[in-house]
C-alpha cells in the first residue's frame, strides 16, 4: 500500500482486499466486551476537520481509540484556522507536534493531496473527503457492506450490479465508489438527471443512465446519494417532488429490486426527497450496518497505514498483529511497525 | 551616445551580416562593417529580432508591489527579449484615470529598462457599470490605445458595444477578456474529463467562446476594433478565422503558457497551474499554435501574473489565477512553434513585435531592422538550453509554471533605443 490514502484509485485490486479483510478480523473486536486493541499505543492519529462532519470524525476517533493511538481532533471552527492561518501553517503545526497520521476533511478538492505532497508533513494522510473529490473510506465501507451482504465477506465483487443514484457532479462517495468498485469487478451504474452528471462521464468505468426504473431489477445494490434541496435554486432541478419522483427511492421503486438486492445511503439522509422513510427503515436498508462497518474499515486503513503492510491475522480469541514484539513496547525500532501481542 | 556593433547576427534567421547601432537608431547593415568607437558585440550563430512587444502583462504597481512592481516587472521584461510591454489595469487602485496611467507610464520611464505602456479599464473600477474616462487617458502622456477590464470581461452588451464605439475617436481598442460569467461562476479549471474526475468546478470553453462570437459581431456592426485577449480554446479560434475571413478588424493574442501545457497538469492539485483563462486540453493546444502559425492569432502575450508565495503554497480553490511569463515567453515560443517547424524567426519576430505594436498602436516599436529605424532589438542565441530556476528570476514573484523545465534559446542582448538593458544575459 501506498502511504497515503487519498483516492480509491490509489488502491490495487490486492490493496483493497487486504483492507477488506483486515476490517472484517478487525470487526470482531467490535463483538468483544473489551472492543480495544494496543496495536497503535504511543502513536498520534490527528483529525483535522476543515469541514463540520460529525459522523465521519467520530467513525475515524473510534477506529483510531479502539487501536489505542493517541487522538487528537482539531476542528477548523474556533481554531486558529478560523483566523486565517493557511493549510500549510497548520501542517507544519501538526508536523511539530509529532503527527503520524493526519485524518483529514477539507471543503476543497484536492486539499489532503496537497497536504501529501507538498513535503509540509512526514506522517500518512487519509484523506476523510475533500470537496467534491473523493471519500475514499466511505467507498471502503460501502464495499466492505456489499461484500458481506452480497459476497459472503471474501474476496471481490466480481460480477456484482451496483447501482448509484442522485447527485453526482456534487459527489465525493459517487467518485472513490466508482473506482474502488471497477477495481473490486463490479458492473456499476449511475443514475442522474443529465444536470448532475459531470462533463466526461462517460470515460468513467461505469454506465450512465438518466431512468431510475431501468437498472432496479437488475440491481444487487442500490445506493442513493444525498441530494441537496439548495441545488433546485441553481436549476439543477425544477423541484424537490419532481426530482423525488423522478430519483427518488420509493416502496414502488424497492420492490423493483431482486430479493436479494440491498438499500444504502451514506447518510446524512433526507427522508421523503431521495428516499423514503419506509425504505430507509426497511429489512433492506444497510445505513445503520454501513455506520458500524464504517469504524472497522477505519481501523484497518489506520493499521495497514501505522502498523504495518501484513494482514491482521485471526487466532482464536480474535486478532493478532504479526509483528511480535516486547510485551508493552508501543514501537518497534524502525519506528513504523508499532504492532505487538494483543491482550487476549 | 553609446555605439554598438553587433557582429554575425542572423537577422530574422537569414544570413549573418553587422549591425552598427548609432545614437538610438540603426545606423548600417552589411558584411564587414566597422567602426572605430563602437562596443562589438560578438553574436554569431544568434539570431537578431526586433525588441518584443507584449500586449499584456500585470505588474501590479500601484498596489500589489509585494507581488511585482513597475520596475522589477519592467527587468523582468528586458531579460525576456521585450523592450515595450502594456500593463493591466487591475491595479489598486484601478487604471481607471488619466493620473493613475500615467503614474504607471512614469514608472516605467525611470526604470529605463522597458517601455510601459498602461492599458485603461473599459470601466470605473472595472466594475462594468460605466464607462472610465477613456478620452482622458488616450490624450494624457500616457497616450492610452488599449483598454481593457481584463481580470473581468465586460459582459454587458451595451457597455461593450459603448465602449467599441467610443474608442474609434482616438483609434483605439477594446481588449476583452472573454468570458461569461454566470457559466463560469466558482469555476476552477477547464471543464472537461480531468474537471469531472477531479471535483472542481468546470469552466467551459463556451463561456470564452460566446463572449468571442457576441463581440466580434458587435464590432462588425458599430465598424470598431476588438483584440481578444489570451484565446484558449479551439472554439474560439473557430470564430476568429470566420470573423477574419469577412474582413471584420479583430485580433487575437494567446499566451505561451496555453501554447504549451494543459489541465492534465491540474491532477497534481498545484496551484502553479491555476490560471484565468484555464489550461485546456491537447487538440485545443494544437488548434492553438496552427492558428498562430497561419496568423488567425496574431500575438504573442504573456499575460504575465505575480504572485506572491503565500497565494500559491495553499489549497487549489483559495489560490490565486496567474502565471509569470515575461522571463520564459520567447522559449516556449521557440520550443512550440519555431523548433516544431510551425513558423520561423520572421514569422516570430511578426507575432511577437509587429503585430503586437500595430495592435497596440506603439511608435518606434515593431519596426523592420533596417537603417534609420530605432535600435530596439533583442540578440537570441537558439542553440542555447537552460533550466528554469524560479530563484534566479528577475521578477519579485516565483510562480512559474517551468520551474526545473530545460527550454531552448537564451535572450543575450536587449537594445532599448540603442541602450542595453541586457547585455550577456544579464540586466546592463
Amino acid at each position: 500500500m501506498k502511504r497515503h490514502l487519498i483516492s480509491a484509485a490509489d488502491l490495487t485490486r490486492d490493496d483493497a482486499i487486504l483492507i477488506l479483510d483486515t476490517a472484517e478480523e478487525l470487526a470482531h473486536i467490535a463483538e468483544r466486551p473489551i472492543k480495544k486493541l494496543p496495536t497503535l499505543r504511543g502513536r498520534t492519529v490527528v483529525n483535522l476537520f476543515f469541514e463540520d462532519s460529525t459522523r465521519t470524525r467520530i467513525s475515524f476517533e473510534a477506529a483510531a481509540k479502539r487501536l489505542s493511538a493517541d487522538v487528537i481532533n482539531f476542528s477548523a471552527k474556533g481554531s486558529s484556522v478560523s483566523k486565517g492561518e493557511s493549510l500549510k501553517d497548520t501542517a507544519l503545526t501538526l508536523q511539530a507536534m509529532g503527527a503520524d497520521a493526519v485524518v483529514i476533511r477539507h471543503h476543497a478538492s484536492g486539499a489532503p493531496h496537497r497536504l501529501a505532497g507538498s513535503g509540509w508533513l512526514r506522517g500518512s494522510v487519509v484523506n476523510a473527503g475533500d470537496g467534491t473529490h473523493e471519500h475514499p473510506t466511505q467507498a471502503l465501507l460501502d464495499a466492505f457492506t456489499m461484500r458481506r451482504r452480497l459476497a459472503g465477506g471474501r474476496g471481490d465483487l466480481e460480477g456484482r450490479r451496483i447501482t448509484l443514484v442522485g447527485d453526482v457532479l456534487h459527489s465525493r462517495v459517487a467518485r472513490s465508489n466508482v473506482l474502488l468498485l471497477a477495481t473490486l469487478g463490479a458492473e456499476v451504474t449511475l443514475v442522474a438527471p443529465p444536470t448532475l452528471l459531470p462533463i466526461g462521464v462517460e470515460t468513467w468505468p461505469c454506465t450512465v443512465s438518466y431512468d431510475l426504473d431501468a437498472p432496479l431489477p437488475k440491481s444487487d445494490a442500490v445506493m442513493m446519494l444525498r441530494v441537496q434541496r439548495e441545488r433546485m435554486n441553481a436549476a439543477f432541478f425544477p423541484t424537490e417532488r419532481e426530482y423525488s419522483r423522478r430519483y427518488g427511492l420509493d416502496l414502488r421503486r424497492m420492490a423493483m429490486l431482486p430479493e436479494h438486492a440491498i438499500v444504502m445511503h451514506p447518510g446524512p439522509m433526507n427522508r421523503g426527497m431521495e428516499i423514503a422513510a419506509d425504505v430507509a427503515d426497511s429489512t433492506r436498508s444497510t445505513i445503520v450496518e454501513q455506520v458500524t462497518n464504517g469504524v472497522s474499515v477505519r481501523m484497518a486503513v489506520l493499521y495497514l497505514l501505522l502498523g504495518g503492510n501484513e494482514p491482521a491475522q485471526s487466532t482464536p480469541g480474535g486478532v493478532t498483529a504479526n509483528t511480535p514484539s516486547t510485551p508493552g513496547a508501543a514501537t518497534a525500532s524502525n519506528g513504523r511497525t508499532g504492532t505487538e501481542e494483543i491482550a487476549q | 551616445m553609446s555605439t554598438y556593433l553587433i557582429k554575425d547576427a542572423r537577422i530574422l534567421g537569414g544570413d549573418a551580416q553587422d549591425v552598427l547601432i548609432r545614437d538610438g537608431l540603426i545606423a548600417g547593415i552589411g558584411a564587414g562593417l566597422a567602426a572605430e568607437d563602437a562596443t562589438v558585440v560578438e553574436a554569431a550563430g544568434q539570431i537578431l529580432l526586433p525588441g518584443l512587444v507584449d500586449l499584456h502583462t500585470h505588474l501590479r504597481e500601484p498596489g500589489r508591489e509585494d507581488a511585482e512592481t513597475v520596475a522589477t516587472g519592467a527587468n523582468a521584461a528586458a531579460l525576456g527579449g521585450f523592450t515595450a510591454v502594456h500593463a493591466m489595469a487591475n491595479t489598486d487602485p484601478v487604471a481607471d484615470t488619466a493620473g493613475t496611467v500615467e503614474q504607471v507610464w512614469r514608472l516605467g520611464q525611470e526604470s529605463g529598462r522597458c517601455d510601459v505602456h498602461p492599458v485603461g479599464a473599459v470601466t470605473v473600477g472595472l466594475a462594468g457599470k460605466r464607462l472610465a474616462e477613456l478620452g482622458a487617458m488616450a490624450d494624457s502622456a500616457a497616450r492610452v490605445r488599449v483598454f481593457s477590464d481584463d481580470g473581468k470581461c465586460v459582459d454587458d452588451a451595451v457597455i461593450m458595444r459603448r465602449a467599441l464605439e467610443y474608442v474609434k475617436a482616438f483609434d483605439g481598442v477594446v481588449a476583452q477578456h472573454a468570458q461569461e460569467p454566470r457559466l463560469t461562476e466558482g469555476a476552477q479549471m477547464n471543464e472537461g474529463t480531468v474537471s469531472g474526475e477531479l471535483g472542481l468546478r468546470g469552466w467551459p470553453a463556451v463561456a470564452e467562446e460566446s463572449i468571442i462570437a457576441r463581440d466580434v459581431l458587435l464590432t462588425a456592426h458599430v465598424g470598431s476594433r476588438l483584440h481578444v485577449c489570451h484565446v484558449s480554446t479551439a472554439g474560439s479560434v473557430e470564430i476568429l478565422r470566420w470573423a477574419k475571413s469577412k474582413g471584420w478588424n479583430v485580433t487575437a493574442e494567446v499566451t505561451p503558457h496555453h501554447l504549451l501545457l494543459t489541465d492534465e497538469l491540474v491532477r497534481s492539485y498545484d496551484p502553479v497551474y491555476k490560471v484565468n483563462p484555464p489550461l485546456r486540453t491537447a487538440a485545443d493546444v494544437a488548434a492553438l499554435r496552427e492558428a498562430l502559425a497561419d496568423g488567425t492569432i496574431d500575438a504573442v502575450a504573456t499575460d504575465h501574473a505575480p504572485h506572491p508565495g503565500e497565494d500559491k503554497d495553499c489549497e487549489w480553490a483559495v489560490a490565486a489565477m496567474g502565471m509569470l511569463g515575461l522571463e520564459t515567453a520567447l522559449s516556449i515560443v521557440q520550443e512550440t512553434m519555431v523548433d516544431t517547424g510551425l513558423l520561423d524567426w520572421a514569422g516570430v519576430a511578426d507575432r511577437m513585435s509587429t503585430r503586437p505594436a500595430d495592435i497596440g498602436r506603439l511608435d518606434g516599436h515593431g519596426r523592420p531592422i533596417a537603417v534609420g529605424e530605432p535600435a530596439n532589438l533583442v540578440l537570441v542565441d537558439p542553440g542555447a538550453r537552460r533550466t528554469v530556476e524560479p530563484s534566479e528570476l528577475a521578477s519579485r514573484s516565483r510562480n512559474t509554471p517551468y520551474a526545473g523545465l530545460v527550454l531552448p534559446g537564451r535572450v543575450v542582448a536587449t537594445f532599448l533605443r540603442g541602450v542595453p538593458t541586457v547585455i550577456d544575459g544579464k540586466l546592463a
